[in-house]
């Protein structure tokens, strides 16, 4: 059964051809793209016209996200940016402490038990002059049960006091730099880093299992990547218990399923032995819309919480050096093991000495195990500079840039972090692709929005939230930016030879758009509305979801 | 429960210190967490069953591993029944061990014991010029309580001299110990009694071929604060732990590990006393100690 779509312009990403009118589709893949004639030597078709008056291109592909952003939504969203939630509607901003306040009054209204915990998300401060969020402003919305808000980053938690009092914090006499203390000596509410947050954010609901993607969860997933025009997104990355994995795959198996999965097994908690060993039976469990079997190392933390690790000279404000979160010996041990074993790895690097480890690590490891194809993928990579992206380019490597900060950390970043010359460097996507890097950009959902046709304006544009532009020189231009979300993510997953063109032989992934990205114009590339998703030839609109 | 950190470079001898302790638990319920990448750090023999999350060892002592998670690991070790009498949390080599104190002292059911970090004589000081490693060690060597300068054995008497004194030098005032295969008597590396038990076993003066524990009793009220600064200004003094009468006569509870002290309340119906374990031969502490 063929079906030929007609569409107002297809943006094919082959250069062969690169525009068409008609696609055609048979078994979920496509047959080829070109004129209404040409395709019809296929033989016996139905002409579908529904998207005549729309613009088509390959389904998009976000190299780093996690599916955990839909189950975030259950909980209260109150970040500074208006935000689509997966049912379609957008949440207004919110630019004052008042605001998330009066939000989470009205979430707290509609909670019936007293004691059921109110988890809210997004919040980022430093878009309302820094001022925190306290103990007692949130002990306005509850003295009963706990409140706690996470922030944008994911790195800093404020909770009332009903929070800190079911942890066994509300109290005196605490000295750790990551619980600040009011003037009464009683903590403020605000905890910062991940071992400080663990034994509060249990009581209000950020319990770690809890956000780890569940059902409901990988649903709400696909819904915010049929309205972003996604049709294949990374979970970016998880443990991938039995347990989990056969949810994920009876839930993506679903005929109504609309995306294609790629979870990515995380190192922490197992030897590399096992680490490798649990991957290759992962690959064995691999399905159309789950693709199991690479693997995530974490290397250091993040540049705005101060914990990635940078060369010399170090952050812009003072700031001590951040931590490594791996051994260079454990690293080397899974470098080498995953090339032995032609398994692939991306690596989570912010800092620039964090990633210069990974190379040196690569160099020493591909001189053991030579591999002419392994894609290994630096994620965020975000303080890369020329020679780095030179040394990638000699040994084989791919870069997922985070080109989203620019646009919500770039001031931040200018002003305190890493300072003016390097923040106008960071996410380097014209120097990646001057020496031929293979790259990708990417939301890192939850930590900014799931919407590749945003995040190809951020790279375009590189302007800050001031409206600052941030880095003429790495600005890269719309059709780089668009091979980025496609091709160029679906290289580093290699997944290449299935999806991110529109060529014979290709799965029928689609995005569908209402306007047409080549001709828009780079400023208003953010806008362009997505009407829904093709996926595998399947059809979801997003106004059905 | 009090928590003990063992932190220190790969390779540097924590799961050897571990596995020491283990076989000279001598009837303490130690509860061991783990995060290194090698296999399980616990030697075969002590090990009983291994039933996946926690494995259980000889002596009712156990050992779990917490990937990522070391706070959920705490609190569910909180919950085990019956509790250990000890924790022994071995830190990844890229760890701060004093940052992982501070978030061990969140969790109400633990009290901090102290931080050791080991240092492997053959390569510390290569080791803290490392490209990417320097600060790591050198941020790891100064949250130490003690320092254990492992491996002696592998370098020259003469190096050992000028070791200790760069030691010194950047871990502060903690205190520097000299050992061989992390071989240490547990109650240096592990406070070794309660507030419940008192220490009457142990009013004896005794001594190792390296280490010597000493009682002092107290007939005259002390200056806590002034006596507790001079014995952490010692560093042959290792730690000491008891039970002090104040200006005013009343008991204060006195611990001590390297350069750390803490003086809080003393419980009811005990009796004043402090033990001191430190390197032979301790110095002479009866001028401090005769009080005010």
């Amino acid at each position: 059964m063929t079906t030929i779509y007609r569409a107002k312009k297809i943006i094919t990403m082959n250069p062969a051809r690169p525009v068409a009118t008609h696609v055609a589709v048979r078994d979920g893949r496509i047959l080829g793209a070109g004129s209404l004639a040409e395709l019809e030597g296929w033989g016996d078709y139905t002409l579908d016209e529904r998207f005549s008056d729309k613009v088509i291109m390959p389904g998009l592909v976000e190299g780093h996200s996690h599916a955990m952003e839909g189950t975030l939504w259950r909980y209260t969203y109150l970040g500074y940016f208006d935000r689509m939630d997966p049912n379609g509607k957008v949440w207004s901003g919110l630019d004052n402490i008042e605001g998330v306040l009066e939000r989470l009054k009205e979430a707290d209204a509609k909670l019936e038990d007293p004691d059921t915990p109110l988890p809210g998300w997004s919040l980022d401060p430093i878009y309302f002059n820094n001022e925190r969020v306290t103990r007692e402003d949130l002990d306005k919305v509850s003295t009963t049960r706990p409140v706690g808000i996470m922030h944008a980053s994911g790195h800093i938690l404020n909770v009332n006091s009903k929070a800190l009092e079911l942890a066994g914090l509300l109290k005196t006499g605490l000295n750790n730099p990551g619980v600040p203390l009011g003037k009464d000596g009683l903590p403020t509410g605000e905890l910062k880093g991940p071992d400080v947050m663990t034994p509060v954010g249990m009581h209000v609901g950020f319990d770690r299992d809890m956000l780890a993607c569940d059902e409901q969860g990988l649903v709400d997933f696909a819904k915010l990547c049929v309205r972003s025009g996604v049709t294949t997104a990374t979970d970016l990355a998880a443990r991938l218990p039995d347990d989990a994995v056969d949810m994920m795959s009876r839930v993506t198996a679903r005929e109504n399923y609309p995306a294609r999965i790629v979870p990515l097994r995380f190192h922490h908690g197992v030897t590399p032995q096992e680490l490798i060993a649990h991957v290759l039976e992962l690959k064995k469990k691999t399905s159309d819309r789950l693709r199991l079997g690479m693997i995530k190392v974490v290397v250091d933390g993040s540049i705005q919480g101060f914990s990635a690790r940078l060369r010399w000279p170090g952050y812009y404000n003072g700031a001590e050096n951040g931590l490594w979160y791996i051994s260079p010996e454990h690293l080397q041990d899974i470098i080498n093991s995953s090339l032995e074993h032609n398994i692939h790895i991306h690596t989570h690097t912010n800092g620039d000495e964090a990633t210069e480890l990974v190379l040196d690590c690569m160099e020493e490891g591909l001189l053991k195990h030579p591999s002419r194809d392994h894609r290994f993928t630096l994620q965020h990579c975000q303080l890369a500079d020329a020679s780095q992206f030179r040394r990638m380019r000699k040994l084989g490597m791919c870069v997922n840039l985070f080109a989203n900060h620019h646009f919500y950390w770039g001031d931040e970043h200018y002003n305190l972090t890493v300072g003016p010359e390097r923040a106008e460097r960071m996410n380097a996507c014209a120097t990646a692709l001057e020496n031929d890097v293979p790259m990708a950009i990417h939301s890192d959902a939850p930590i900014t929005p799931l919407g590749p046709l945003f995040t190809a304006w951020c790279a375009v544009n590189r302007l800050t939230a001031s409206g600052r532009t941030q880095g003429e020189a790495e600005k890269i231009d719309v059709d780089e930016a668009l091979y980025a979300i496609t091709l160029g993510a679906a290289y580093t997953l290699k997944l290449d030879g299935e999806v991110g063109s529109i060529e014979t032989g290709k799965r029928a992934d689609f995005a569908v758009l209402e306007d047409d990205p080549e001709s828009v114009g780079g400023d208003k590339l953010k806008d362009v509305a997505v009407w829904g998703t093709v996926q595998d030839g399947r059809i979801f609109p997003a106004s059905e979801l | 429960m009090p928590v003990t950190v063992i932190g220190g470079y790969l390779g540097s001898g924590k799961t050897t210190l571990v596995n020491h302790l283990l076989r000279n638990a001598n009837g303490r319920r130690l509860a061991i967490l783990v995060n290194e990448f090698g296999e399980l750090p616990i030697d075969a023999d002590l090990i009983e069953a291994d039933d996946g999350d926690v494995i259980s060892l000889t002596g009712g002592c156990v050992c779990c591993s917490y990937g990522n998670d070391l706070m959920m690991a705490l609190m569910d070790m909180a919950k085990m029944e019956p509790r250990p009498d000890h924790i022994i949390l071995e830190t990844s080599g890229v760890a701060l061990p004093g940052a992982i104190a501070g978030s061990v002292s969140l969790l109400n059911d633990y009290v901090l014991d102290g931080i050791l970090v080991l240092a492997d004589a053959g390569n510390i000081e290569e080791r803290a010029n490392d490209k990417y490693m320097s600060d790591t060690i050198l941020r790891q060597l100064a949250d130490a309580d003690i320092v254990l300068l492992n491996k002696t054995d592998l370098i020259e008497e003469e190096q050992k001299g000028s070791l200790v004194d760069w030691l010194r030098e950047k871990s502060g005032a903690a205190s520097i110990l000299e050992t061989q295969n992390s071989i240490l008597p547990i109650e240096i590396a592990l406070q070794s009694f309660t507030h419940d038990d008192g220490f009457s076993a142990d009013r004896s003066t005794h001594s190792t071929s390296q280490f010597e524990t000493k009682f002092y009793s107290f007939s005259a009220p002390t200056q806590t604060q002034a006596l507790a600064q001079e014995l952490a200004g010692l560093s042959q003094i290792v730690r000491a732990k008891g039970f002090v009468p104040n200006e005013n006569g009343k008991l204060k509870t006195l611990q001590l590990v390297g350069q750390r002290f803490e003086i809080t309340p003393a419980p009811e119906n005990v009796e004043a006393g402090l033990v001191v374990i430190g390197v032979k031969p301790l110095p002479d502490l009866s001028h401090a100690l005769t009080g005010i």
